[in-house]
């Protein structure tokens, strides 16, 4: 169990109301003795409380009072557990339709999705949703598991049904790189969660939790090209540290060495890397997610959000940017207005030029032209920012290609936007 | 500096994130401060933001609200702590409420000193003019804490608003507040109990003496075990005093937090302890036992 914090694995789930989402997660803690005496006795006396002939587990995951009230979940929610063989911390996102937005935001953190599927009802509407959203977040690796078997007799035929169904949405998908799995599953009752079930013997997969386990960080982990951008500028002052000019930030994707040939951007001075320090020590290089603090052989100006890539591997640049936005305000975005957009570290002044078109998050990929996107909706959008700014295409590199929009009276993150691949920009 | 290259810097994916928000409170804030209570989730703290600005000091001070009711051997590691790090040390006593008049003292039984340091950390806010809070709560504490944001806004009365809070999409940290306002951080959300003690273990952290197991002088209520000092923790009369050998898991006012028996006398020990633990940490804590929703209310009015 110790000495295994250096492999976390990101999960997050989405399923519709009622789809038993919050059970899951219950019954993985439960099963995977993950639930403390203290928690377990309050999930009984709660239970017992209500009436209810068996342990609601979602009890252990929904912590707000509005929420044990309506017994739904509003907002994400974050659970921790962790196996012998790695930790596991699982973003819990409402299901409901208003609440897309938090499915956007739980699926951003995560590496693995859990799609449910209540088996009485197949793949419907919200099943589509969820799946698109993973789609347009490029999540590689995604479960879908197919729960309240109890219900439908633990039958083989209707469970395979439900998985030709959801196989149309992989066709009509235009991301093809991402591996599903399906299980058949029993959360309230713990088949195939974590425990092979006999009641479906038929299935020779792997149980929920066996395949969490197995899939390997390196299969999933996205190849992108190196992107540093500037957190804050170090310079100590002390007499140990006379000239110590440092940049700190987080490495997203790729790797850095000493020596490597640079680029600050957006000034375009080129340098090397002279080191590459982690507190207290110094490497000869870093890889992705690593928070270091790098120095420059040439003194160039560098400031917080500046860039700075391999000099042969440069970024787009642009001043006018055409990207999918996901709209999580109850303000609808509207053209002609303006509102800070932040890229990674980097806040800028932006105004929406035009809203193309909205794009129906249904996984018919059909567009409709609007005047506006209210919360929920996704478009695409073209923006004009008041500086340049150095990106990449969502698809190409996550962290660089993702940004938020900040309403400048309210100050709440209104959007967020995925850059788009197809479009071609003016340098 | 050390002048031996290592190859390639080992990630740990938790620590990487917590110098990550470290760097955007240095980046978007004007004036942070770090709540500081001695316990060991803010030494981690102090730890992880030694690393972020390395080889440059800290650079923001630190804020200890101060019960009165605390263990001694907190205070005197906060205080050599501060002093090691060369770091500018706020202390706020709950007591100099108490005597102006703007808070009342809890009485019976379960009294505490625990819910009024809200008043103080509010006014300390204001009087300093602190627009960032960096706390060392994690959401795998208690449930409604599993709800909270990294960057999680405050208005004006120190209120969180909980069903209206900002989304935080990929890693994107969102600081923009008004004048009056202010922003609570907590670096650590996503770590455990264990990670932190795996953490100070790797580390090889200095802590207060009162995580290891000692000898003290307690009693039990309610199948808890109580620190038997009578000047801040009440007493009934058939309570009766005794000795155990004892450590303590979280160590908020001595009032609120209950010992646990162990012989576990060393960081490894501890470590393994919490592994085998089928008790969580804040089921020691009686001040989350008042109610379901306990921790939710007293967050609503601007506790950490």
């Amino acid at each position: 169990m110790v000495g295994n914090k250096n492999k976390v694995l990101k999960l997050s789930t989405a399923g519709s109301v009622d789809d038993g989402k919050s059970t899951l997660i219950g019954r993985i803690l439960y099963d995977t003795h993950s639930l403390t005496d203290d928690k377990l006795e309050a999930i009984e006396r709660s239970s017992k409380q209500k009436g209810y002939d068996y342990l609601d587990f979602s009890l252990a995951t929904d912590g707000l009072v509005a929420e044990r009230e309506q017994g739904i979940t509003i907002d994400v929610a974050h659970i921790y557990f962790s196996t012998k063989n790695r930790s596991y911390i699982i973003a819990d996102t409402p299901g409901h339709v208003e609440y897309t937005r938090n499915m956007v935001t739980g699926t951003s953190t995560s590496q693995v999705s859990i799609i449910l599927i209540d088996a009485r009802k197949g793949v419907i509407e919200q099943t589509k949703r969820h799946f698109f959203i993973n789609n347009l977040l490029r999540t590689k690796e995604i479960v879908v598991a197919v729960n309240k078997m109890d219900l439908i007799d633990f039958s083989q035929e209707k469970y395979e049904a439900i998985v030709e169904d959801f196989k149309l949405l992989i066709s009509d998908s235009e991301y093809k790189e991402q591996n599903i799995t399906f299980i058949p599953v029993s959360a309230l009752h713990g088949d195939n969660v974590v425990d092979k079930s006999e009641n479906l013997s038929w299935f020779k997969g792997e149980t929920m939790m066996e395949h969490l386990e197995n899939i390997r960080l390196e299969d999933i982990q996205e190849e992108a090209k190196a992107r540093f951008q500037v957190q804050t500028v170090i310079r100590p002052k002390t007499d140990e540290f006379h000239d110590f000019r440092g940049y700190a930030g987080k490495l997203k994707g790729g790797e850095l060495k000493v020596g490597d040939d640079v680029t600050v951007l957006p000034s375009g001075r080129k340098s090397q890397i002279k080191s590459i320090s982690f507190f207290d020590q110094q490497y000869l290089a870093a890889s992705k997610g690593s928070s270091i603090t790098i120095t420059l052989m040439d003194d160039v100006n560098v400031s917080r959000g500046d860039l700075i890539v391999k000099s042969e591997e440069l970024p787009q640049e642009s001043k006018t940017i055409s990207a999918k936005i996901c709209w999580m305000d109850n303000q609808p975005l509207l053209a002609s207005s303006t509102y800070f957009l932040q890229h990674g570290v980097k806040l800028v002044k932006s105004k929406i030029k035009t809203i193309e078109h909205k794009i129906s998050t249904d996984n018919t990929g059909e567009i409709e032209k609007v005047s506006q996107l209210n919360m929920n909706d996704l478009g695409l959008v073209e923006i004009q920012l008041a500086q340049v700014l150095n990106f990449d295409s969502y698809n190409e590199n996550k962290g660089n290609g993702a940004f938020i929009l900040i309403d400048a009276k309210s100050n709440t993150t209104a959007g967020v936007g995925f850059w788009e691949v197809e479009v071609a920009f003016d340098k | 500096m050390n002048e031996n290259m290592n190859d390639k810097v080992v990630n740990n994916p938790l620590e990487d994130e917590a110098i990550y928000i470290f760097r955007e409170v240095a980046g978007q804030f004007e004036k942070p401060v770090i709540l500081f209570s001695g316990g060991k989730d803010s030494i981690t703290l102090v730890r992880l933001a030694q690393k972020a600005f390395y080889p440059a000091k800290i650079p923001f001070p630190l804020l200890h609200i101060d019960t009165g009711h605390n263990f001694p051997e907190t205070i005197e590691f906060r205080d050599q702590l501060v002093e090691e790090l060369g770091l500018e040390l706020h202390v706020h006593y709950v007591q100099d409420n108490i005597d102006a008049g703007n808070v009342q003292e809890e009485s019976g039984k379960y009294a505490s000193r625990n819910g009024l340091q809200t008043d103080s950390l509010l006014q300390a806010i204001e009087k300093h003019g602190f627009d960032a809070c960096i706390g060392g709560a994690r959401r795998d504490e208690e449930k409604a804490r599993a709800k909270e944001r990294v960057f999680s806004v405050r208005d004006d009365f120190g209120q969180w608003d909980e069903k209206n809070q900002r989304p935080e999409v990929f890693d994107m940290l969102n600081g923009r507040i008004d004048f009056g306002q202010n922003v609570r951080v907590f670096p650590i959300s996503n770590w455990t109990e264990l990670d932190v003690w795996s953490y100070i273990q790797q580390e090889k952290m200095e802590i207060p003496s009162i995580y290891f197991a000692h000898k003290r002088k307690v009693f039990e209520r309610d199948g808890m075990i109580w620190s038997a000092h009578d000047e801040y923790v009440f007493r009934e009369d058939n309570e009766l005093v005794m000795e155990k050998i004892v450590r303590f898991r979280t160590v908020g006012d001595m009032s609120c937090t209950a010992a646990v028996e162990s012989l576990a006398f060393d960081i490894d020990k501890v470590v393994e302890e919490i592994a085998a633990s089928t008790i969580s940490e804040r089921g020691a804590r009686i001040d989350d036992k008042r109610s379901e929703a306990a921790m939710e209310k007293r967050k609503q009015q601007g506790y950490f």
